[in-house]
């Protein structure tokens, strides 16, 4: 028998392996679960229960529907943070940056039901303002995961662009939204996908501050699982597993595009 | 100058708002009141009562336990695969770059339900084995994502010079490449560390019932009680304040070895 043959490549078999056995395979068992009624057998039987019911057509739109809330709101409040974190004459050190990512590092439990006790103690009950208290909640935790890529994409900015527009006579708007806006356009991107995928998924966050009253994407998978419906479970995982994959697709061109675009400059 | 005073004054009203929830939690851990809001003086009793906790402890240590264990595996498992990956043909490496991506890009809920279904269909018992697998399988890819940029960075001469030399490929592999990439095994394993520490939603669906960590006791404790129990306020200080210390201290670290390198390159 001859000895196998040392090999830089070979080095990555048992992480292909791991890969296959642990995530490509249980995503199969997922596909099949959906595909398949509660015998066995294949049938479209829970595709056809899930768009005839409106309930959870519903469930869909309003996930859908807080994640993009989410997003803006989360770009709207961390836009300014990271151009005034990036931007030397406010800010000379990367401390403040740190402090802003530091909560990443509490435990995230702990720190959802925090802001649920304070919002308590200020008079916002989870239980009678559940849209407010989850979305308070998805701000604090995903504002964070906002800042770090936008502020990592203006750190690397070429700040004599906006110099050359101020220059060739643009108004302060007219620079922002033809010069700072496309040239950020990455982390805009890169952003709003680490907010609204999660978001729209999420669980634990509406479950903590919405009391239970807040059902998303994620609560669905959850529960019908909890009740061992396997099938219903993995037909709404699928969705989810399918949002996922046209967005990254469809993101994957954009900043493609800018990849481009900034070679060009 | 105005600008200036309104952009700061903003940072620093997020921060604070940002940061209020912990604060006010820490502020009151010094005394026992039932309810954050109400003060009914100052005391320590609460800290007493975490380090008497034994669920506390049994969750802080089982905590770092995992942590730790799917820190090891995945740095290993994730730097073999980040080399291998590296030196196959492009083909292969485009599949398993793609396999790669896909713990990333997807919602934790679904990686957490699809593992669920893997045990249950093949009558695994949920153990700490299945708990390990989980957080590898969610931290697995950040190791490997850390580790490729520094092998593109490396001059691949000096592996060729190595094996020129007469060393054999496997000790080319350990004395060369390896100190070349060290940085990023580094920060892959710190990464794998803080997002197993964090994680709840993989732990709640690949764990044993009877094996808690300091996610699934908390997440327990406001399921019951509604607003979190007292002695989480302590352990919310303590936590707080290790990671402060442990970020001070990486900050600190880097700043010194700029200087380093900077010494370095002058001379």
């Amino acid at each position: 028998m001859s000895k196998i043959r040392f090999s830089r490549k070979t080095l990555s078999i048992p992480y292909f392996a791991f890969l296959i056995l642990f995530v490509v395979l249980p995503l199969l068992l997922i596909v099949y679960y959906a595909i398949t009624d509660s015998d066995g057998n294949i049938s479209l039987v829970n595709f056809i229960r899930f768009f005839q019911d409106k309930n959870k057509l519903g469930l869909l739109a309003f996930s859908v529907i807080i994640g993009v809330a989410n997003t803006i709101l989360c770009l709207i409040i961390g836009y300014p943070i990271a151009m005034i974190l990036s931007n030397k004459k406010y800010n000379k050190s990367a401390v403040l940056a740190l402090l802003f990512i530091m909560p990443m590092w509490i435990n995230f439990v702990l720190r959802t039901a925090a802001t649920r006790d304070l919002l308590y103690w200020f008079g916002i009950n989870g239980g009678e303002h559940p849209y407010l208290a989850t979305m308070i909640g998805m701000v604090y935790n995903y504002l964070p995961f906002t800042i770090m890529p936008l502020y990592t994409t203006m750190l690397k900015m070429d700040k004599n662009l906006i110099e050359a527009s101020y220059d060739l006579g643009a108004k302060p708007h007219q620079t922002f939204v033809k010069t700072i806006i496309p040239m950020t356009m990455p982390g805009i991107v890169s952003a709003a996908t680490m907010v609204f995928m999660p978001t729209m998924s999420s669980f634990v966050i509406s479950d903590i501050m919405g009391e239970r009253k807040i059902s998303l994407i994620g609560n669905a998978i959850q529960f019908n699982f909890d009740q061992s419906r396997w099938n219903d479970g993995s037909l709404i995982a699928l969705i989810m597993l399918l949002i996922i994959g046209v967005i990254t697709l469809l993101t994957k061109n954009v900043q493609k595009e800018e990849n481009v675009r900034g070679g060009l400059w | 100058m105005v600008k200036k005073i309104f952009a700061k004054g903003y940072v620093w009203i997020i921060l604070f708002l940002m940061y209020l929830p912990i604060l006010t939690l820490i502020a009151f851990s010094f005394t026992e009141a039932k309810n954050i809001g109400s003060w009914t003086g100052f005391s320590l009793n609460l800290y007493r009562d975490m380090f008497k906790n034994e669920e506390i402890v049994e969750a802080l240590v089982n905590t770092i336990l995992v942590a730790l264990s799917a820190g090891i595996v995945s740095t290993i498992l994730g730097t073999l695969g980040a080399i291998g990956i590296y030196y196959s043909k492009p083909k292969s490496k485009k599949i398993m770059n793609g396999l790669s991506q896909i713990p990333v890009l997807n919602a934790e809920i679904v990686t957490a339900i699809s593992l669920t279904i893997l045990f249950v269909f093949f009558g695994v018992e949920f153990n700490f084995l299945t708990l390990l697998i989980g957080h590898v399988v969610l931290t697995v890819p950040f190791v490997v994502l850390s580790v490729t940029p520094k092998l593109k960075q490396m001059d691949p001469n000096i592996y060729e010079a190595a094996l020129d030399l007469g060393a054999s490929p496997k000790r080319a592999l350990w004395k060369v490449i390896f100190p070349e990439i060290l940085p990023g095994i580094f920060s892959g394993f710190m990464l794998t560390i803080t997002l197993s520490l964090d994680d709840y939603i993989i732990t709640a669906f690949t764990r044993n019932n009877s094996f808690s960590t300091l996610s699934t006791y908390i997440y327990g404790a406001t399921a019951k009680k509604g607003a979190l129990p007292p002695v989480l306020r302590a352990l919310t200080t303590a936590i707080t304040l290790l990671v402060f210390i442990i970020l001070l201290i990486i900050n600190f670290r880097s700043k010194n070895k700029k200087v380093v390198n900077h010494r370095g390159v002058r001379q």
